[in-house]
């Protein structure tokens, strides 16, 4: 039997890698008060904390609390063609529905399946039932406006939601990175569901290095697409978007889930006060020298345009990773 | 940031009390830190309960006599308010069993009385029987008097002795198909009280006795019908059901001579039931405590009731387990489903043991996976999914063991020990899993917290173990400093390496 290849230590600490432990105790406890964690488990209150910071969302439609609204939702949707279904407490994206158009009476989903009316009613007695929340607390529905991707990453994601991950620390923006859905993520943009997460230069939003399931990759596994030389465009509104949210959620470290509306540019997607580690691979460098430096910032700026300033000017990769590119 | 001073001072102040008190312990009372010198102390508690009838109360329990086997350490009594005398254990009169007597001027409602008694097991000590009177041919009626002539005229040319003519009619009353006379006989007399009397009718000395049977952590306990036959100067103990036993230092005799076990005047609805514990105590405390019963150390768990003592010596277990788990999951990194699910698990190993605690786990597990497929199909709420799944895992157990009962599976019964609640849950959980992070998941998790409940199980179950945290209630506050240093590791996980294996 051959023994798993594992890294050594030493050498992650010198890299500045953050594990569980440390992320767990210096940062999410150290920087995220538990009183403001439901502005970012309750979708509903993140959308109204982020407009009021001047964040863009996709507007929310309507909210049903109850069976009974539930019940008659058909009157409510007539003229709505186009639309998503999101359980206000979900997690890791289940529960959200995506109805992209109507044909005869019939919902058509995102990937072509056809639902009728009373499909669309029993998902949602089954949001506000909750069976998509933590815990199985009842929970709302909410309606909103589809985002239409921008087609920039057309071929380069499986049926899903390309997103772009941002962690904020202490309003800083300090790493990125962008996550296709796989076949094998099932549509999902979740790393641990085997997503992609592609590396981004925080300087200017070029692709670093790709990996899946914690292990570099090249292609993407089902169109077999490259996955270099990507760029992101619009990306220092993406970063004020995330800078913004350290306002709204109050929450000193933050995983910010953005996407590219065809039209409307960056919007939020969602918040997530507990981020994953494995960015950190996608962009090959640790995380702990960022964090240190923002540390060290006795006040941050209370400008989110000046941190997001700060944070191209230091923490870009460009200079350093030019060699990396040319191996690649 | 946390500074790690504060923490520092607290970790030390827990590991120096938690030393030194053990330490204390150790050189005051002479408990030891190793289990190996010890000798066996069964203590056993007898509980009565009445009810008294607004009155003068008497209250006589039957005392268990002096027999090989077995050294009495000390015996006592709790009861409130009442009069009490014991006879003591070296009156002249052997013939008669000793008694408890408890008295009060007037009690109403339910009574709670205990007697609490200590021995040590010793076998090299014998007690001298005093040989019985041949006893006189008890009286029977017709048709009675028949069977037993005709079931003693089939007996007596098979045996050679009394004990081979015991053996022979034991047999005889549970040989299937039943003898015709034996089955009359039975429905008359239960099987111990009918053995005495034919015995009897053949001119042997034998005797209807009760026994407890001393299993470490029973509670609730009653006892057990056993024989005597007197045979060669001593008694010879028979199985009424599977013949001849050899007395052994698991049994206990209580009731011989005396026609009742409990007997309440001034009182009703009384009943008595026994818990019984063992403790591995130093041979030199032992020897001392003969002398002087007192010298019990006095902040010890000892003192307390041994229904109480017998739960504790789980409980006192349960910080092992939890320790097991903190390390696992935050230096190993392994994914278990349920944060302390492995320790209760591992608990219920501790009475299964581990092989058909496994089997037996598995499958409730996977047989409720199966029926809450079902379920889901049924668009059930949560608390309501949950509460079927409770019922349905107590279906999943009855049949378990009633199947491995019939198979003769003995330890298919110990299922039973399982927390069903957290089984529900736990199957709740995986069904989850399964269908939203798909089945290797739920393989990942699941082997996980068994593999954390077999490390659990297998140090909470060392011997060391086991006697550190009973003698030394002080050794978990070691544990607590141990889980407190662990809970502030910023280090990496070991599975972290793993992941990060690219990062080079």
């Amino acid at each position: 039997m051959k023994l798993p290849q594992c890294a050594n230590p030493i050498s992650l600490n010198k890299q500045g890698i953050l594990g569980m432990n440390r992320r767990n105790i210096d940062y999410i406890s150290c920087y995220n008060d538990r009183q403001h964690f439901p502005n970012v488990d309750d979708k509903l209150k993140t959308k109204r904390i982020a407009q009021q910071a001047g964040v863009s969302v996709p507007e929310l439609i309507m909210v049903i609390h109850t069976q009974r609204e539930a019940d008659s939702i058909a009157e409510q949707l007539t003229g709505i063609n186009q639309f998503v279904f999101k359980p206000a407490q979900g997690s890791g994206g289940k529960g959200i529905l995506i109805i992209l158009s109507r044909e005869e009476g019939l919902f058509v989903k995102s990937n072509g399946e056809k639902l009728s009316i009373h499909d669309l009613v029993r998902h949602l007695s089954n949001i506000i039932s909750g069976l998509y929340s933590l815990g199985g607390r009842t929970d709302v529905a909410i309606m909103e406006t589809l985002v239409n991707f921008d087609p920039v990453f057309n071929d380069l994601s499986y049926e899903g939601v390309p997103d772009i991950r941002l962690i904020v620390f202490r309003g800083y923006p300090v790493m990125g990175m962008l996550r296709l859905a796989t076949r094998a993520s099932d549509g999902k943009a979740n790393l641990h569901q085997g997503a992609i997460g592609i590396g981004l230069d925080m300087a200017v939003g070029e692709s670093i290095g790709a990996v899946q399931y914690n292990r570099p990759i090249q292609k993407h596994p089902d169109s077999g697409a490259s996955l270099s030389g990507i760029s992101i465009p619009h990306w220092r509104t993406l970063l004020l978007l995330a800078a913004r949210c350290y306002e709204a959620s109050k929450l000193g470290y933050l995983g910010a889930d953005l996407v590219l509306d065809k039209a409307r540019g960056p919007l939020l997607l969602e918040l997530n006060a507990r981020p994953g580690l494995t960015i950190q691979v996608a962009n090959k460098s640790g995380l702990l020298p960022r964090l240190r430096k923002i540390e060290q910032i006795e006040i941050p700026a209370s400008d989110p345009q000046q941190r997001v300033d700060y944070a191209i000017q230091q923490f870009s990769k460009r200079g350093k990773s030019a060699d990396l590119f040319a191996q690649d | 940031m946390n500074r790690p001073g504060p923490l520092l001072l607290f970790v030390t102040i827990l590991l120096i009390l938690g030393i030194v008190s053990a330490q204390f312990r150790h050189n005051t009372y002479q408990v030891p830190f190793l289990p190996g010198e010890q000798q066996t102390v069964w203590q056993i508690e007898a509980k009565l309960k009445f009810f008294a009838e607004d009155g003068p109360v008497q209250a006589i329990l039957t005392l268990p006599p002096e027999q090989s086997n077995f050294r009495f350490l000390s015996e006592n009594t709790a009861s409130s308010g009442y009069g009490i005398k014991i006879d003591d254990i070296s009156s002249n009169d052997k013939t008669q069993q000793r008694l408890a007597r408890w008295s009060k001027r007037t009690a109403s409602g339910a009574q709670t009385l205990y007697y609490k008694l200590e021995i040590s097991t010793d076998a090299e000590r014998r007690v001298e029987a005093i040989p019985p009177e041949i006893p006189g041919k008890p009286v029977w009626d017709e048709p009675y008097l028949t069977a037993a002539a005709d079931l003693l005229a089939i007996a007596y040319p098979k045996s050679a002795d009394s004990l081979t003519l015991a053996e022979t009619l034991t047999q005889l009353l549970h040989n299937k198909p039943l003898d015709q006379n034996a089955a009359l006989l039975l429905s008359k007399y239960s099987a111990p009280e009918l053995l005495a009397r034919l015995l009897a009718n053949a001119q042997v000395a034998a005797r209807h006795v009760k026994a407890l049977a001393l299993e470490d952590g029973r509670r609730r306990q009653s006892l057990t019908d056993m024989l005597e036959v007197w045979q060669d100067d001593t008694w010879h103990l028979l199985d009424p059901i599977s013949g001849p036993t050899a007395k052994s230092e698991q049994l206990l005799l209580w009731q011989t001579d005396s026609p009742f076990l409990l007997e309440v005047s001034g009182g009703s609805r009384s009943r008595v039931s026994f818990s019984v514990i063992s403790q591995t105590r130093p041979a030199l405390e032992l020897s001392a405590q003969e002398v002087n019963p007192e010298t019990a150390p006095v902040f010890s768990l000892y003192s307390l009731p041994i229904e109480e003592q017998s739960m504790f010596k789980l409980i006192m277990l349960l910080p092992v387990g939890a320790l097991v788990v903190v390390f696992m999951r935050t230096m190993i990194g392994i994914k278990t489903s349920g944060t302390f699910m492995p320790v209760l698990i591992a608990m219920s190993f501790l009475q299964t043991k581990l092989v058909p605690g496994l089997i037996s786990f598995l499958l409730v597990i996977s047989v409720g996976l199966m029926i809450r497929t079902y379920l889901s199909l049924l668009n059930l709420l949560l608390v309501a999914r949950i509460a079927a799944l409770v019922i349905v895992v107590i279906g999943i157990i009855s049949l378990v063991s009633v199947v491995s009962y019939r198979l003769g599976l003995i330890g298919g019964l110990t299922i039973t020990f399982f927390p069903m609640i957290i089984l529900a849950w736990t199957i709740e959980r995986m069904a989850i899993i399964w269908e939203e992070e798909g089945p290797r998941e739920v393989f990942i998790q699941g082997g996980g917290s068994l593999f954390v409940a077999t490390l659990a199980y297998l140090l909470m179950d060392q011997a060391l173990t086991r006697h550190l945290a009973f003698n030394f209630p002080e050794i978990h506050l070691c544990i607590l400093a141990l889980i407190v240093l662990i809970g502030r590791y910023t280090g990496y996980r070991l599975s972290e390496l793993y992941r990060f294996a690219d990062m080079k």
